[in-house]
């Protein structure tokens, strides 16, 4: 992958326009989130089901596998990060299989802000990039400055990519142009990097406030939208994913704009993560079915997709002594 | 990194995410070369000639089926009789619920034998026979079992009819089997049943299944054949009540058949629902009930949605919506678990389907179907659908029973109430919209015996269903389900 | 000199008005004695078909009603029938060849059977119908509706009871009615049908037909916008009962067999004369947020 330092104001100015209505008034845009279509939560959930039983076998798993490995942040995101396990977690996401050179790398390491200098140097140029979270993650309870400035040290460190969380607390009061001012903001902010807008559905509740927040999210210019923190319960699902999918393929009819998807948090199993495969197929198209279009955020993730990956190719089942723990 | 780029969706050279082949093993099922009737509670050879079943999606011939000849049917009528006077109409309801219990259970454990089978015989997808026709059809044993000890609190009285002639379609073979069965035996009647002469293999299995559970000799009897065995069933002289679901004209036909008799009569027969979307509907969900609503069992369901009423206002994104949603059905073999559309059950059935097709472009509606591959044998139909439609085309007032559906318009509430009832049948209608207070006034509306609201299709052992009008009497499923097969209270 | 009585004409009841038949034909009604009472409309297969007709166009209104509106109205027959009692004793006493106490009787019976089926309107829903728990996250609930316009032959012999019987439990729960009336017995029910105009039943929601049910019934049996027909009033009369049935099912009209002899109106009815012109419509909605 190339970092193309690609025109961040006019991107966001060029989706602007199109929507320069609707975000001109909170009452406008109010309006607007509010007219988008219903969710009716069963028949999603019942979609959403119904994808999962699609069965993904031989040559479609070896693909599915291989592409659900580039497409892994691979992420650590806790307190008690050091060097250490940054350094380590970079050298897993750039050779995720030291036994077998064919395995990609992952999309991205995702790491704290303080953390993204460490995982720069040990990533280099071998195109895997650094993910931060960012903007008083997770909770995102702090004064929009400070968050401005968590921003700019991530990317002043090296970020290639800031997770931003939104305000839910602005977004349940329906505060949504407070949301979106924040988010032009931030990627402002961001520069060159790009921005994915995390919403953290597990507090937002419903399909409905998924589906307005997305639209709120890509009109205001993030590149990716992002379900969760992985600090709430319930994390990413296949439901509220797919409600984003359906929200990037509609925007892309709407603006002719393709933005990123990326659920993140409990999903482990590469059982899981072919699921979601499906659904980008089925739901937003195989033109999502791309690194740059799709992000699983993840950490146990990995090794059972290498686990996996052994399988199909040795015929054998494979065990976690077999893979690294970092 | 990333880029923002508008795809053309062309120009990714991107290996495509091609779901390889994820058939379902058919070592599971054993498929006789030739079968008999089951009559009192043993497969014996029939009187008459045989016919031959074949699987529609490769034209391979699975078996060749007794043909039951009327004497057949007095023999299997008569040991109904025996076994009602005798044994099951005696036994108290508690031990009767335990032969329907176990009933249920053996469906499940033999849940993916019994679902190959049935996708082997009928052309449907092993997904829906292995999730819905198999899974619902034990329910309705399990669900049944529950009532053959309480039927004081049924409402209907405690009597059974006696002996029950059931004749039931090739579209659910099992589950409508198991809709018709397993009430007529809670509540103390001993059935003679025909399968349909496309898809006699399930209930064959039920045969065995009853053997398995130890049912006594008679109680349920299972005699293959075509149009003149159920004649014969239907109009023998012993038989108590008569159940039938199929076609409205084979239905009209039993009903003159029945006339003058004491046979209580339950049918169900066929419909032409609307699936009415107004532009408040949640539209992802509309789109995904319409499909279900028409392609699910290659619409060969009397229910189906094969109507779409759309608001105008919002009839080009939701077309535009369906087709793409079209464009990922999976067209192929049913045992593939990745299928989506089967085959079509027979060549006479798909012969109906084009014929009417054709009419519908004659008549000047728009054609359309996503792109697909068909196999080059066995029986096979595109989903399609036909725009500018209007009530004058004999496609919206027909029953195709295939996966073919017509889209009209309409502009008020008033407007789709009057179009979707203005039809002879009335099984089933659907309504999408966000507004619960029009739902209510929608529902109250509409002239059919099942309305789903923002969902299609769907089935429970505790729902009634039934249609209004053409589309038959008597209600299955639920304690409204009973009625049917008891005496009453009068 | 005597006072010369003026007499009355029984006309059809059709839509709330009283046509003559239009066929022009009438027929000579006779007491059981066998004396000359009057001179009734015969009632062609015009008749019946404007009888349907009328019947179709009241349905949707009555139909849509409140249960507690058609309670009401049909509580108000009974109020009405039970000011006129004279008249009905009177009738029924010449029509059946009944003792004064003996048609006192059926006639109080008759007003007692519209007030017990009066309060079955708002009722029968909640008896046969309710909510169904399948097995999802569905709202599922079974709701009885009427059938829509029923063709009924009503009673030979009992001309007020039985009429009354067969008549109130099809309009109760909605339903609109045809009916023809006993053949032979004819006067009490037009006098119903006076009643009917008088209380606050709407114009089409029970139509009277006066005549022989050999001559509406083929007409009515094939109507194809007749959606259930009552052959209470063939009884004994296996063949027409047969070919009438054979008849309904050119549109599968839910058919009330008839009995092998005319039932003894005086026991308990029980609800299956309502139910059985009642449709169960069963609606699912899912539950979610």
């Amino acid at each position: 992958m190339t970092t193309t330092p690609t025109t961040t104001a006019s991107a966001s100015s060029a989706a602007g326009n199109s929507f320069s209505d609707v975000t001109s008034s909170e009452s406008a845009l109010r309006r607007f989130l509010h007219g988008l279509p219903g969710v009716d939560q069963v028949g999603a959930e019942a979609r959403a089901t119904a994808l999962g039983t699609r069965s993904i076998k031989t040559t479609a798993k070896d693909y599915a596998i291989d592409l659900a490995i580039r497409m892994v942040d691979l992420t650590t995101l806790e307190g008690q990060d050091t060097h250490g396990k940054v350094r380590a977690l970079a050298n897993k996401a750039m050779r995720p299989d030291p036994a077998d050179p064919t395995c990609p790398a992952t999309a991205a390491v995702c790491v704290y802000p303080d953390m993204v200098g460490i995982a720069k140097e040990t990533l280099g140029t071998s195109g895997v990039n650094v993910a931060a979270v960012a903007t008083a993650f997770p909770s995102g309870r702090a004064a929009l400055d400070i968050k401005l400035a968590d921003t700019r040290d991530a990317v002043e460190a090296g970020a290639d990519e800031i997770d931003m969380v939104i305000d839910r607390g602005a977004f349940l009061s329906g505060r949504y142009l407070e949301v979106y001012d924040e988010i032009v903001a931030v990627k402002e902010a961001c520069g060159p990097a790009h921005l994915k807008v995390i919403f953290e559905t597990g507090e937002l509740q419903t399909y409905d406030n998924v589906r307005r927040a997305s639209w709120l999210a890509m009109m205001a210019g993030g590149h990716f939208i992002k379900t969760s923190t992985g600090k709430v319960q319930p994390a990413a699902t296949l439901p509220v994913t797919m409600i984003m999918l359906e929200a990037v393929r509609d925007f892309r009819e709407a603006t002719g704009q393709m933005i990123g998807v990326k659920p993140a948090g409990g999903i482990r199993t590469s059982k899981d993560a072919i699921k979601y495969l499906v659904m980008v197929n089925e739901v937003a198209g195989p033109d999502w079915l791309d690194p740059d279009w799709f992000r699983f955020g993840a950490s146990t993730l990995l090794n059972d997709l290498l686990m996996q990956r052994t399988k199909m190719t040795t015929g054998r089942y494979s065990g976690p002594d077999y893979f690294t723990l970092d | 990194m990333a880029k923002q780029k508008v795809s053309t969706g062309s120009t990714t050279a991107k290996p495509v995410f091609d779901y390889a082949p994820a058939p379902e093993s058919r070592a599971i099922v054993d498929i006789k070369p030739s079968y008999g009737l089951f009559i009192n509670g043993e497969f014996v050879d029939g009187g008459g000639t045989s016919f031959k079943t074949i699987n529609p999606a490769t034209e391979e011939v699975l078996a060749e089926i007794a043909e039951a000849s009327e004497a057949d049917i007095d023999t299997a009528v008569k040991a109904a009789r025996r076994a009602h006077s005798r044994v099951w109409g005696r036994m108290p309801g508690k031990e009767r619920a335990k032969y329907l219990y176990r009933i249920a259970r053996i469906m499940q454990e033999r849940g993916r034998e019994i679902a190959v089978l049935e996708s082997i015989d009928n052309g449907k997808p092993i997904k829906e026979s292995r999730d819905v026709d198999v899974p619902v059809a034990a329910a309705h044993f399990f669900y049944y079992a529950g009532w053959a000890d309480k039927l004081e609190y049924s409402g209907y009285g405690t009597q059974s009819l006696g002996v029950a002639a059931q004749v039931i379609p090739w579209n659910f073979p099992l589950l409508m089997l198991a809709w018709k069965i397993a009430p007529a035996l809670a509540a103390g009647n001993t059935v003679v049943l025909k399968p349909a002469e496309t898809t006699p293999l399930t209930a064959l299995l039920f045969a065995e299944i009853c053997q398995q559970a130890d049912l006594p000799p008679g109680v349920v009897n299972i005699v293959t054949g075509a149009g003149d065995t159920g004649h014969f069933l239907v109009g023998h002289d012993d038989v108590d009540k008569v159940a039938f679901t199929g076609s409205t004209d084979v239905g009209r036909a039993i009903a003159k058949a029945v006339a003058g008799t004491n046979k209580k009569v339950t049918l169900e027969l066929g419909g032409k629902a609307a699936n009415i979307v107004f532009d408040d509907a949640p539209i992802d969900q509309a789109v995904e009930g319409i499909v279900n609503g028409i392609f699910f069992n290659q619409g060969h369901v009397c229910c189906a949605g094969s109507r779409l009423l759309v608001q105008e206002s919002i009839a080009e994104e939701v077309l535009e919506r369906l087709k793409r949603r079209m464009a990922t059905l999976r067209v192929g073999d049913p045992l593939d678990k990745n299928t989506d559309v089967g085959a079509i059950n027979s060549a006479e059935q798909l012969a109906r389907i084009k014929q009417l097709s054709a009419i519908g472009e004659e008549e000047g509606a728009g054609r359309w179907s996503p792109p697909c591959d068909l196999p080059s044998t066995g029986f096979w139909f595109p989903p399609t659908l036909f725009t500018g439609v209007t009530q004058a085309h004999r496609i919206a007032r027909e029953e195709i029973f295939g996966p073919v559906l017509s889209v009209l318009t309409f502009r008020t509430p008033a407007e789709a109430v009057e179009k979707a009832n203005n039809t002879p049948y009335g099984l089933s209608a659907g309504v999408w919209t966000d507004k619960g207070s029009r739902i209510l006034w929608m529902a109250n509306q509409l002239r059919a015996g099942v309305v789903w609201a923002n969902t299609f299709n769907k089935f429970d052992p505790t729902s009634p269903f039934g249609g209004y009008k053409e589309s038959g009497y008597g209600r299955e499923g639920g304690r409204h389900g009973l009625e049917g097969y008891l005496k009453g209270t009068n | 000199m005597a006072r010369i009585d003026v007499r009355k004409t029984y006309k059809l009841y059709i839509g709330g008005a009283f046509p003559r038949s239009e066929s022009g034909y009438s027929y000579v009604v006779n007491d059981a004695k066998g004396k000359f009472m009057a001179n009734a409309s015969l009632a062609s297969r015009k008749d019946a078909r404007d009888a349907v007709q009328a019947a179709r166009k009241a349905f949707p209104g009555w139909a849509g009603r409140t249960a507690y509106n058609r309670a009401q109205i049909v509580y108000r027959i009974a109020e009405v029938m039970e000011d006129r009692r004279p008249q009905f004793v009177d009738a029924v006493q010449k029509s059946e060849g009944r003792t004064a106490a003996q048609a006192n009787k059926v006639v109080d019976e008759a007003i007692d059977r519209l007030v017990w089926y009066a309060g079955w309107a708002d009722k029968i829903t909640q008896v046969v119908g309710g909510a169904n728990p399948v097995a999802g996250p569905f709202f599922n609930l079974s709701t009885p509706e009427p059938t829509g316009v029923v063709a009924v032959f009503a009673p030979q012999e009992s001309s007020l009871l039985g009429l009354v019987s067969v008549v109130a439990p099809a309009i109760v729960v909605g339903n609109t009615v045809v009916v023809t009336s006993s053949y032979e017995r004819p006067l009490p029910a037009v006098t119903f049908a006076e009643v009917l105009a008088t209380s606050d039943v709407p114009g089409g929601v029970i139509n009277v037909l006066t005549g022989s049910a050999a001559t509406t019934g083929p007409w009515l049996a094939s109507h194809m916008d007749v959606n259930a027909i009552d052959l209470t009033g063939v009884a004994g009369d296996a063949d027409l009962a047969k070919s009438l049935e054979e008849a309904s099912a050119e549109n599968l009209k839910r058919v009330r067999r008839a009995p092998s002899a005319e039932p003894d109106w005086s026991l308990d009815p029980g609800t299956d004369r309502m139910t059985g012109v009642l449709e169960t419509k069963t609606v699912w909605h899912p539950i979610g947020i």
